[in-house]
């Protein structure tokens, strides 16, 4: 089961870079950055899963040698909590770009804009 | 057991969705898709105890989904079909297919015996002596709340003990959000001014 859980999170990974590599849309493009992200952000959290874990938040009256005995590995989390807003700031770039491309070419097809560029 | 069922489930919905927004031929759908691929990654991230992640997600999904839909709304762009190559198709599936292959035998293959830990049985697991080291990440669960007096270990870890990379991230953050608004604003006033004294 675990490792259908990582071959499928590898499959997601691939979508994204099938995306980025063949499609010729910048919106699909950027579909496609955000897939990768995603397959990202997903394996590294599931690389630090513990089986039974809990949330790694201490609760009041818990002893700390159980909580460190049972919580899911918290440095994963908190790199990929970075990476996530890290990942707005790129998305936000992006659309910045695209609504730039089309105000200057008036479409979002790869091939008219390098045609276009004289 | 469970977890892990519901966890491949809504793996598998997020790959139909990515699958369908890589490919429907209208943009406004595709967006749509993505936004339930990354709601659906909130819920794995509750599923397997990051709560901290799950609400992060979700407001970086409104907040992508917004600017995405930005785009698309008012720029209707006919040309997005593109011809089926088979020859294409063909080749694409054959290398996803060898990549999946190799992911197969790098997380335990055959003999459960990969170059990574199993799934729920991180290396944080290994007590001190084992083969593999246990990293880090215990000393942050077990000493964290003592040295930090932070009840949640996460942001122990992104507050205290590894401050700087916040700080690196926060200024990620304002270059891009600066770079965003440099590409997007109108031509500053004084060079129209200029404009108009040379063409009056």
């Amino acid at each position: 089961m675990g490792i259908t859980i990582y071959v499928l999170t590898f499959a997601l990974l691939l979508i994204g870079i099938y995306a980025v590599v063949a499609k010729k849309n910048v919106v699909k493009i950027i579909v496609g950055v955000l897939v990768i992200d995603y397959a990202v952000n997903l394996f590294l959290v599931l690389v630090g899963y513990r089986t039974g874990g809990g949330a790694p938040i201490l609760a009041e009256g818990q002893p700390v040698t159980e909580f460190a005995r049972t919580a899911v590995d918290p440095l994963p989390q908190a790199m990929v909590l970075t990476s996530i807003v890290i990942g707005l700031g790129i998305t936000a770039l992006m659309v910045a770009m695209a609504i730039r491309l089309w105000e200057n070419y008036r479409t979002f097809d790869m091939n008219e804009i390098r045609r276009l560029r004289g | 057991m469970g977890i892990e069922l519901l966890v491949v489930a809504l793996l598998v919905f997020m790959l139909i969705a990515a699958l369908v927004a890589v490919e429907t031929s209208d943009l406004l759908s595709a967006v749509i898709s993505i936004g339930a691929a990354g709601f659906a990654l909130s819920a794995i991230d509750l599923l397997v105890g990051a709560p901290d992640l799950a609400i992060t997600q979700l407001v970086f999904e409104v907040i992508a989904l917004v600017l995405l839909l930005c785009v698309v709304l008012t720029r209707r762009d006919t040309s997005v079909t593109q011809p089926r190559d088979a020859l294409r198709t063909g080749v694409a599936l054959l290398a996803c297919g060898v990549v999946l292959v190799i992911v197969f035998f790098a997380v335990g293959g055959t003999d459960g015996r990969g170059a990574l830990p199993p799934f729920g049985d991180p290396v944080l697991n290994h007590g001190p002596g084992a083969v593999v080291s246990p990293g880090v990440s215990a000393e942050y669960l077990a000493r964290g709340a003592r040295e930090t007096g932070a009840a949640n270990a996460v942001m122990a870890v992104l507050l205290d003990y590894r401050a700087y990379d916040t700080l690196g991230e926060a200024t990620i953050i304002f270059v891009s959000i600066l770079g965003a608004y440099a590409i997007l604003r109108r031509v500053g006033r004084r060079a129209a001014a200029r404009k108009e004294e040379a063409a009056p």
